[in-house]
């Protein structure tokens, strides 16, 4: 690295980014290196910056968080959490809970087996199906919400809870068929052989010997499913209204009724963020994998 | 670290499941496919299903504030939804929301991965702090970037760029499409940043160490050495983003309600004011049918990509 002295200067252009100045120093000179650091600890937080403003509002009295120039110290006061959660916040979150926790378990259910069936023992046009999953996700949710408005209007489902859980679960599933079939082809081939040797049913073999070991994986795929069924809006705009809404439905409401209430509606962003940005923050490892589909680890 | 996923082994235990597969009985062919089937069912029935129903719906002359019903018009609706100038303006603004969220996220997530790739104090909460955003509930964010950060009279940016004598901005109703592509951007760079981050990760140091030895510098490196490398997760990040942008509806309903006008209007939030506050079913489904067939033919481009890097063969 030391030989590093005669780097070539590349023609940069004129507009060119700060990162790219200051990443390249490290190679040329020893000490650069506190400058990068400061460069990205600088650059993370004006990126993080939205998200402090929000917590930092949810803090505030009302007249403190709309106001110009806007107001960094003050006295915190937990008024506009006690405000949301006596807001009657309660039945949303359970409504997102049921969408959430139980389409998930549904996903879970069906695409381990699914999954399985087009890795562990593929039969011919295993891709196809897999080709018609991951379609079905890049399906434009507006080309059939009039149908399933229409038909769930017919069936007398609308404004419930278990109508989201059917949409969920088919919105999560060929993410984790997916994510599935990459962990289970993980999975060393004379594991199989010696269960299948030992005469092993197929449920016995998913059981006592692919679900330990996919495990790690179960939990990536669960944690991707929670993440966009909690966030999911659209589906929960159309399709409830007060029984069986849901948190994003929830903090939309707070902004048309109740005006200008920015503290209080800062308040009511940050819980309802707040599960998904845990349970993200915990896994931060397996969040890549799933967002790709279990294409890159 | 190997990243994408141990090909070679995969290849090697395919072929070899398939030479097996090869002579199946039927009945051992379906008890293989049986796991599969209700998984597949289910889908078949939820997402195609109404599908059908669109495609039925698109030829009728279904308004609900009508009272005459519905009828059969046949190709009609398509041919009024493509003299609809909204329409195309919708979806030209699908296309400016898309590949500009893309690209500016895709540029500012090869940036954050770049630093991020390197030994540091505090690396671990600098990848936390920049992998947030994509947590926030979208409605959440979008709300927050709306109300809170590009608020003409108390929102931060107008205070940030007062700072350095700029006037305010009144930010969504002069520049709407350039304050929902900041919402989206700032959504959708941790996403980018995490796949690049992971290429990085996976480039063998030999070959780093040995550029360096021959003397190359750092950009030198960076554009002969890892871009290529890059390449893939790019490509992945690009058209996965793509595919979920593109149907971008929360920042559109809540930032600027597809206004003034419709000049911030893309196809999802088009059709669904078309159906749901127009009431006009027949080409509110013609222009979801256009919309299937043009994410179909982005989609396949796409999944070929994924197949390739699944290294998926039949």
């Amino acid at each position: 690295m030391a030989t590093e002295t005669a780097a070539p200067t590349p023609p940069a252009p004129k507009a060119a980014d700060p990162a790219r100045r200051t990443v390249r120093k490290p190679a040329r000179r020893f000490n650069s290196g506190p400058i990068l650091t400061t460069v990205t600890w600088v650059l993370a937080l004006v990126f993080f910056s939205p998200v402090l403003w929000m917590v930092l509002t949810s803090f505030k009295q009302e007249s403190a968080a709309a106001s110009d120039p806007p107001i960094f110290f003050f006295a915190p006061t937990l008024d506009q959490y006690r405000a949301v959660l006596g807001s009657g916040a309660g039945s949303y979150f359970a409504n997102s809970a049921i969408a959430t926790g139980v389409s998930t378990i549904l996903v879970v259910a069906l695409a381990v087996p699914a999954a399985y069936a087009v890795s562990i023992r593929p039969v011919k046009k295993t891709s196809d199906v897999l080709f018609f999953f991951i379609s079905t996700r890049m399906l434009p949710v507006v080309a059939v919400i009039m149908p399933i408005y229409v038909i769930a209007g017919q069936l007398k489902v609308l404004d419930n809870v278990w109508t989201l859980v059917v949409l969920y679960t088919s919105m999560n599933l060929p993410i984790a068929v997916w994510m599935m079939r990459s962990f289970f082809l993980e999975v060393p081939g004379e594991v199989l052989e010696a269960a299948q040797m030992d005469g092993a049913g197929l449920l016995k073999t998913l059981w006592r010997v692919l679900m330990p070991m996919v495990a790690p994986g179960l939990a990536a795929t669960a944690l991707i499913c929670v993440i966009f069924a909690w966030n999911e809006f659209f589906f929960a705009l159309i399709l409830t209204a007060g029984k069986s809404a849901t948190v994003p439905v929830f903090l939309v409401s707070q902004m048309t009724s109740e005006g200008l209430f920015l503290a209080q509606l800062s308040a009511a962003s940050v819980l309802a963020s707040l599960p998904v940005v845990i349970a993200g923050w915990v896994a931060q490892k397996q969040l890549v994998r799933g967002l790709s589909m279990g294409a890159v680890k | 670290m190997s990243t994408l996923v141990a090909r070679q082994q995969i290849r090697a235990r395919k072929s070899a499941t398939e030479r097996k597969a090869g002579g199946l009985s039927s009945a051992e062919g379906w008890r293989r496919r049986l796991p599969l089937l209700p998984a597949l069912i289910f889908t078949l029935i939820v997402t195609q299903v109404p599908f059908l129903f669109t495609l039925w719906y698109s030829l009728q002359n279904w308004n609900l504030l009508r009272p005459e019903g519905d009828r059969f018009v046949g190709l009609s609706n398509y041919v009024d939804i493509f003299a609809d100038s909204t329409f195309r303006r919708a979806a030209l603004n699908s296309v400016l929301f898309t590949v500009g969220c893309v690209f500016f996220a895709m540029l500012l997530g090869i940036v954050f991965a770049l630093l991020l790739d390197r030994s540091f104090a505090g690396r671990g909460i600098v990848r936390t702090l920049l992998i947030t955003p994509f947590l926030i509930m979208p409605v959440a964010s979008a709300l927050l970037w709306s109300m809170s950060i590009l608020n003409p009279t108390y929102g931060l940016l107008n205070w940030v760029i007062g700072l350095v004598g700029i006037p305010p901005v009144d930010w969504t109703s002069q520049h709407p499409i350039a304050s929902i592509l900041m919402a989206l951007v700032w959504q959708w760079t941790p996403f980018m940043m995490l796949l690049v981050l992971s290429g990085l990760q996976s480039q063998s140091k030999d070959v780093l160490e040995a550029a360096q030895v021959d003397g190359a510098g750092w950009w030198r490196t960076f554009i002969s050495v890892t871009l290529p490398q890059l390449r893939r997760y790019i490509e992945l990040g690009v058209l996965l983003g793509a595919i979920y942008v593109v149907n971008t509806f929360d920042q559109i309903y809540l930032m600027t309600a597809g206004g003034p006008g419709t000049a911030s209007a893309n196809l999802p939030f088009y059709i669904y004011q078309r159906a749901f506050l127009g009431f006009d079913v027949g080409q509110a489904a013609a222009m979801g049918v256009v919309v299937v067939i043009a994410t179909m033919i982005v989609a396949t481009l796409a999944l070929r990509l994924i197949f390739r890097s699944f290294d998926v063969k039949d």
